[in-house]
């Protein structure tokens, strides 16, 4: 029985063992946590539906433990060929084919050392808003609720200061379903969006982004904050280009959110090194070809599903993991 | 404030052995203070260091000002590293930002593009005979004194303290801009959370104070200020960080740049006799000190010998504050006791001028 | 107290200060007609424009500054229009730029 080994039990891991078994193949996830769900975790809601993310993992959950699905939890992968995945403690894991579904690192706010996360109280990332979303308390770090919120587009992404120039195309649709759900939970707050371009490449985001600005009142400034400094009264003050007027602007806010962008794992590099695998320019690993073979690394035997070869979104990323599965049972069974 | 990420910035800075370079302006304005320096380590700290009245001015200003063409201060700097090659040296140090951040722009540029090393060689040697060897460390003198900060501060005879209440002094810290947005990793704490200044005071006993407009340049500009017409957009930089940071009440300025020093002084008067408005305490001005005159408080120094009576804003206030022991009537005897001369009464100013010095006139 | 002339003035300062500005007037603007808020910058209204083309009024540009509180001067700048509504016809988003004209008329006859 031919067997393939699955690194990841994010979406796209997930995604691609129940792809698999459907097809008749066994496999099994290496898992580095405890638990399955990657990223997904942290999450509250998806956009644009608002859709728990907690329904659509725990659907997802029920159907790998239903169906049977050998998984490893809390192994470490050190490298790995198409036959054989070597584990940090030494054991070493026979098969036949193997999927590389190990997502994504968030970017690290602290880089952008000019808006203060970390130093600033009331500086929040992405991340951080999906947590105390999650958590039911959104709320100032002194507890209160915030009259005047700014949202910050593309911080580690489109940015050569920090070596991440690509686009991380989900954090523009995530920073205007953010802005609704703070409008929601506050409705008389200001709710301000600085962005550079942005961009709605998916299906109900642009209806998203126009109901976000009429519905709501959300207001889109295009210019990028440059620095946030601290107040007397423990709020924090931005400063931008209204670049759509041509002059600086610079307000006063109780909460700053930074759109922190999808950036390649450190691993890719070692993968990539030992394992013959291709890194695109953003370091992420590069698909064989980006049409036919999208899911293929260069090395037979060896395939990519979800965000380790480029920032998705959810939808796409268990897209990928359908099509990987596809792409190693016709590798199998060839 | 959290200043967590200031340790991720750390530059070498040598223990002993500093060849000097002076700042143009600061011996006018803040006289005492390259003194002070010259003392402090010698005295305070045991270090050698060559205060050598061979070097020049690096022509920074002139650069900046578009008058002195790159190779031109290319090859100034190049006579100074050869003036501290002859004399045995190789710590560089710089009393000044501007001069600071012309060396770290030459040294980089040298290291880029090698073929500009070359030409200034053969320029400094064609001219003056010269050659010389590239210091393997530079640093601000901001950069030492923050380096013996624990050992100024175990020496300590006053603290950054309220005597009064035991509380803390607020101070504001200023860091020319030339000092690390050239080249963060060439300054101690980086670009955006600068720790030199902060961390002599924090050692000291005061305060920092962060407030909105920190980061924001002081306006100095060179060209900007040399020529009367724009000196209205250049005092408005200052302005805007006076007015920022007054709701604060810090109980000084203490800047690392001669002319952020110069500018957050003598532009409060400006301010003042303009428009009126003054942000210190009493509608009087915030007083602005070079960190070696803050050094020097702290160690115990005359604050008259210190300099300190050249200042526009009257530093009385601070020196009570810190309980130093001063003669206010000996504020403008100079050296050996000759009366220096007096400056008209202003708005910024806090102190009786009229009585002080009289008395031993 | 006397003042003295330096031979300079302190320059004023060109930020849009949102903390300083009252967004009263904009926000009823927006209240009344919330599609402008939907506006992408595209500058098709400017393009077409008839006035836009022979003077600098920019409306894209004068309804943005109002969005932000920047009231002043925008009453006269808008008598340069000649409401043939071309701007209408053009904008992507279907924002009444001809009503809008007339209701910051309105609403900014004070200033």
């Amino acid at each position: 029985m031919k067997r393939a080994i699955i690194i990841g039990g994010g979406i796209a891991g997930m995604q691609t063992a129940l792809q698999l078994k459907s097809q008749g193949i066994e496999s099994l996830i290496v898992e580095r946590e405890s638990e399955l769900g990657g990223k997904l975790r942290d999450w509250h809601v998806l956009f644009p539906s608002f859709t728990p993310a907690a329904d659509v993992l725990s659907e997802m959950r029920h159907k790998i433990h239903a169906t049977g699905i050998e998984i490893l939890f809390s192994a470490q992968v050190a490298d790995f060929s198409a036959t054989e995945v070597r584990l940090a403690d030494g054991r070493t894991l026979g098969c036949d084919a193997v999927v590389v579904a190990t997502g994504f690192s968030l970017f690290d706010a602290k880089i952008k050392e000019e808006y203060g996360y970390g130093i600033y109280d009331n500086v929040f990332t992405s991340a951080d808003v999906e947590r105390m979303l999650n958590e039911g308390r959104v709320t100032k770090a002194d507890g209160t609720t915030p009259k005047r919120i700014a949202f910050l587009h593309c911080v580690g992404s489109r940015d050569e200061k920090v070596c991440q120039s690509h686009c991380s195309k989900v954090c523009c649709i995530t920073g205007v379903k953010q802005a609704m759900e703070m409008k929601r939970l506050f409705p008389d707050a200001d709710v301000f969006n600085f962005y550079m371009d942005i961009r709605m490449f998916g299906p109900g985001y642009e209806e998203l982004y126009r109901e976000a600005q009429l519905k709501h009142n959300i207001h889109f400034v295009r210019g990028r904050i440059s620095e946030a400094g601290p107040t007397i009264d423990g709020r924090l003050q931005i400063k931008a280009e209204d670049t759509l007027t041509g002059r600086p602007l610079r307000m006063s806010i109780d909460m700053l959110v930074l759109l922190v962008g999808m950036r390649a794992n450190d691993d890719n590099t070692r993968f990539a090194a030992t394992t013959g695998l291709q890194q695109a320019p953003s370091g992420f690993l590069a698909p064989r070809d980006l049409f036919l073979s999208n899911v293929k690394s260069p090395v037979a035997g060896i395939f990519y599903a979800g965000a380790v070869s480029a920032p998705k979104s959810i939808g796409e990323v268990i897209n990928d993991g359908s099509a990987a599965a596809s792409a190693v049972a016709e590798y199998l069974n060839a | 404030m959290k200043r967590n990420s200031w340790s991720d910035y750390q530059k070498q800075i040598a223990d002993d052995h500093y060849y000097y370079a002076r700042s143009c302006i600061r011996q006018n304005f803040f006289p005492g203070s390259e003194k002070a320096f010259i003392d402090i380590l010698h005295d305070d700290l045991g270090r050698d260091l060559l205060d050598d009245p061979k070097h020049s001015s690096c022509t920074g200003i002139g650069y900046h000002s578009d008058i002195v063409p790159l190779e031109t201060i290319m090859t100034v700097v190049a006579r100074q590293f050869a003036l501290m090659t002859e004399a045995g040296y190789e710590h560089f140090v710089s009393s000044c930002i501007t001069s600071f951040g012309i060396y770290s722009e030459i040294l980089a540029t040298w290291a880029e593009f090698p073929e500009t090393e070359e030409r200034t060689r053969e320029y400094l040697y064609k001219a003056t005979g010269r050659e010389f060897r590239k210091p393997t460390s530079l640093a601000h003198t901001s950069d030492i004194i923050f380096h013996f900060r624990e050992q100024i501060a175990q020496k300590a005879k006053y603290r950054l303290v309220n005597v009064a209440t035991g509380e803390p002094l607020r101070v504001v810290e200023h860091i020319g801009c030339h000092y690390a947005k050239i080249f963060p990793k060439s300054g101690i704490g980086g670009s955006e959370f600068p720790y030199v200044l902060a961390g002599m005071i924090e050692s000291w006993g005061g305060e920092c104070v962060d407030y909105p407009e920190r980061r924001h340049c002081c306006g100095f500009g060179f060209r900007n200020y040399l020529v009367q017409a724009n000196r209205g957009y250049s005092i408005a930089n200052s302005q805007k960080k006076l007015e920022s940071m007054a709701p604060y009440k810090p109980d000084f300025i203490v800047a690392n740049c001669p002319g952020c020093t110069m500018f957050l002084d003598k532009w409060q008067y400006a301010i003042a006799e303009m428009e009126g408005t003054t942000y210190g305490e009493g509608g009087h001005g915030i007083p602005v000190l070079t960190y070696e005159e803050m050094a020097g408080l702290v160690l115990g120094y005359d604050p008259w010998k210190l300099g300190m009576q050249m200042h526009q804003v009257d530093v009385e206030p601070l020196l009570n504050k810190m309980g130093i022991e001063y003669d206010p009537a000996a504020k403008y005897l100079g050296r050996n006791g000759k009366f220096i001369g007096k400056p008209a009464s202003a708005v910024v100013n806090c102190c009786a001028t009229d009585t002080v010095y009289d008395i031993r006139e | 107290m006397a003042t003295i002339n330096f031979g300079y003035s302190i320059s004023k300062p060109r930020t849009i200060d949102i903390d300083r500005n009252n967004l009263r007037k904009s926000n009823e603007i927006l209240r009344e007609m919330p599609e402008l808020q939907t506006c992408i910058g595209c500058g098709s209204c400017t393009a077409i424009c008839t006035a836009g083309n022979l003077t600098d009024f920019n409306f894209r540009k004068l309804h943005t500054l109002i969005r932000r509180g920047e009231y002043q001067g925008a009453y006269e700048e808008i008598n340069k229009c000649m409401l043939c509504g071309k701007c209408r016809l053009v904008c992507p988003r279907g924002i009444n730029t001809r009503g809008l004209m007339l209701l910051i008329k309105r609403k900014l006859g004070d200033y």
